[in-house]
């Protein structure tokens, strides 16, 4: 369980986020929706101790964030930010590796070697193992960064907009892991996510935030709603319901 | 990290190629031309092989580090402004004493102090970082700009001493290769090896630092703590290295960039050893030529510090990795 209380944040004098608190419940996939700078990456920054906790108090599973050893922490969250400028000079199973580093210290022995091939296949990376970063696209540098997440073996992963740079294909099969992940794994999704439709179709929970506070939590049906969708995103679009499922068009 | 993968057999391989060249400098610096009472000119060689060594150490690791932390690999320790620190202190000396009080200073004493005030420095310098996360561009901005405040203060001493002691002084600010301080070699070696040992010990942190701080911190790696004792083992390493022979600028990043290529990998457990070995190599084998070959016509730091320069030109015309 994620206990946010009475959460606020100050950045040079801009106030990024107002007294947020919120609680999430272990298991399930949780979507942050919102506009551009409604603090969704912020607030997952905090979460994830990325980011100094100003006031307020975050504690998962009972252990405050701030007060709570990193290393301790490595192996209960997970976190994959927006903006990666990892080293380059790197192969993708190096990098996967590297999410196994809470657990052992660097030293991978066979069982470790098992988990990080098992991550390999699982994001379909196994063609570019031994492939440098930089020789990558973005979609597959990408993958190969939600994968050493998903190594770290966590019971919380925080994404920060992974679907960035996938195409249709991989975005659909991203979503679907991670699915899989909550239901199959009883692992705990937190995700920032651009695309309402794609909050709708996978999440359990979505949060919706604008301008630093927190305007609704609720499931898919509660929160894809024409009116809702105005206040939090300041434009009309139209709901429709296609096959039981609430779909968006926010196109035009 | 993935030590299953034939690509680090290679790299060992490479290693130990390495090593045996290394090896094969160290042999020859002992051996070549003996002559005389052996065992004096043996023990001779043996004190200024270990003052080598130990700068080739302190160097290679100052730079790897220094470059992780950074995420720079085109950056040197000397940008924090220790060598500055330590060309006002000479300045400073030479001022207050003069050419003779100067030559005639306790060389352990100096050694000493020297050691400690450019270490105070760096901890001046890094203790904000370690209180808040502060960028570590702006701490390296802040060494860049007092390194030039101490460097136009020494400039400013030395228009007032006397030409006898300047040109004294001109002596002690390049790196000297040739003169033994078998008083040093001893504490130097202690600094030294603890912080070889601790780089090795904190390999495998260095490697996830080397990531990026957020990446690093989500694997739960402290970051600011860890860059902070990373910089201040650089500070002590640089510090050692500079009382030794004096200020050396570009060796570091020409051995640190001839080792990537050679073994190919920024892993630590890899690179901090190849970084050593590439080092003793350039100075022992280097020192040996220039006894042996070139008489002593030439200076090796002068050498060694133009071939850093061009290859630091080099590296940034071509605007990546070398």
């Amino acid at each position: 369980m994620i206990e946010i209380e009475r959460v606020s944040l100050q950045l040079q004098g801009a106030q990024i986020l107002h007294d947020i608190s919120l609680t999430l419940p272990k298991g399930g996939v949780t979507a942050l929706v919102g506009p551009n700078g409604a603090g969704k990456s912020s607030l997952l920054s905090l979460i994830a101790r990325l980011s100094p906790l100003q006031t307020g108090s975050i504690r998962i599973d009972g252990m405050p964030v701030d007060a709570t050893p990193g290393s301790v922490l490595a192996r209960r969250i997970a976190i994959l930010r927006q903006d990666n400028a990892v080293a380059s000079r790197l192969r993708v199973a190096e990098l996967v590796g590297f999410g196994r580093f809470p657990h052992s210290r660097g030293r991978l022995d066979a069982k470790e070697r098992a988990l990080v091939a098992e991550a390999i296949a699982r994001f379909d990376l196994t063609d570019l193992a031994d492939r440098y970063l930089d020789t990558l696209s973005g979609g597959q540098r990408q993958r190969a960064l939600v994968a050493m997440a998903y190594c770290q073996g966590t019971d919380y992963l925080m994404l920060d907009e992974p679907l960035n740079n996938l195409d249709m294909r991989y975005g659909r099969e991203l979503m679907g892991t991670l699915r899989r992940l909550a239901d199959g794994d009883g692992r705990s999704i937190l995700i920032v996510l651009h695309d309402i439709n794609h909050a709708a179709a996978y999440a359990d929970r979505i949060v919706a935030m604008r301008c630093g506070r927190v305007v609704a939590v609720g499931t898919a049906a509660e929160i894809i709603d024409a009116d809702l969708l105005e206040r939090v995103f300041g434009f009309r679009m139209r709901v429709e319901s296609i096959g039981g499922r609430r779909v968006v068009l926010h196109h035009r | 990290m993935a030590e299953a993968r034939p690509v680090p057999d290679r790299a060992a391989w490479r290693l130990a190629a390495l090593a045996a060249l290394a090896l094969l400098c160290v042999a020859a610096f002992m051996s070549i031309g003996l002559r005389g009472n052996l065992l004096f000119v043996l023990e001779l060689r043996a004190m200024r092989l270990a003052s080598l060594i130990e700068v080739a150490v302190a160097v290679a690791l100052a730079t790897v580090l220094f470059q992780t932390v950074t995420a720079n690999r085109i950056l040197t320790p000397s940008i924090m402004g220790l060598d500055s620190l330590y060309l006002l202190c000479q300045t400073v000396l030479v001022f207050v004493f003069g050419g003779f009080g100067f030559a005639n200073l306790d060389a352990r004493l100096k050694f000493g102090g020297e050691i400690a005030l450019m270490v105070g420095f760096s901890l001046a310098l890094f203790m904000p970082m370690l209180r808040s996360r502060i960028d570590v561009m702006l701490l390296l901005l802040t060494g860049v700009v007092l390194g030039l405040l101490f460097r136009s203060l020494s400039s400013l001493l030395a228009r007032m001493i006397d030409p006898n002691d300047f040109a004294l002084l001109q002596g002690a600010s390049f790196a000297d290769f040739n003169t033994v301080r078998a008083d040093l070699v001893a504490a130097g070696g202690v600094v030294i090896g603890v912080g070889a040992l601790l780089a090795w010990r904190y390999r495998h942190v260095l490697d996830v630092m080397g990531l990026a701080p957020d990446t690093a911190v989500g694997l739960g790696v402290s970051w600011s703590r860890a860059a902070a004792a990373a910089l201040l083992l650089v500070a002590s390493l640089v510090a050692v290295s500079t009382a030794l022979v004096g200020p050396i600028y570009l060796f570091g990043l020409l051995v640190v960039a001839i080792a990537e290529r050679i073994v190919d990998t920024r892993r630590h457990a890899v690179l901090l050893p190849a970084a050593i070995l590439v080092a003793v190599v350039t100075l022992v084998g280097g020192q040996t030529v220039f006894q042996h070959v070139v008489k002593g016509q030439s200076a090796l730091s002068v050498v060694i510090e133009f071939a850093g320069g061009l290859l630091f030109l080099l590296m940034l015309l071509n605007g990546r990795r070398p």
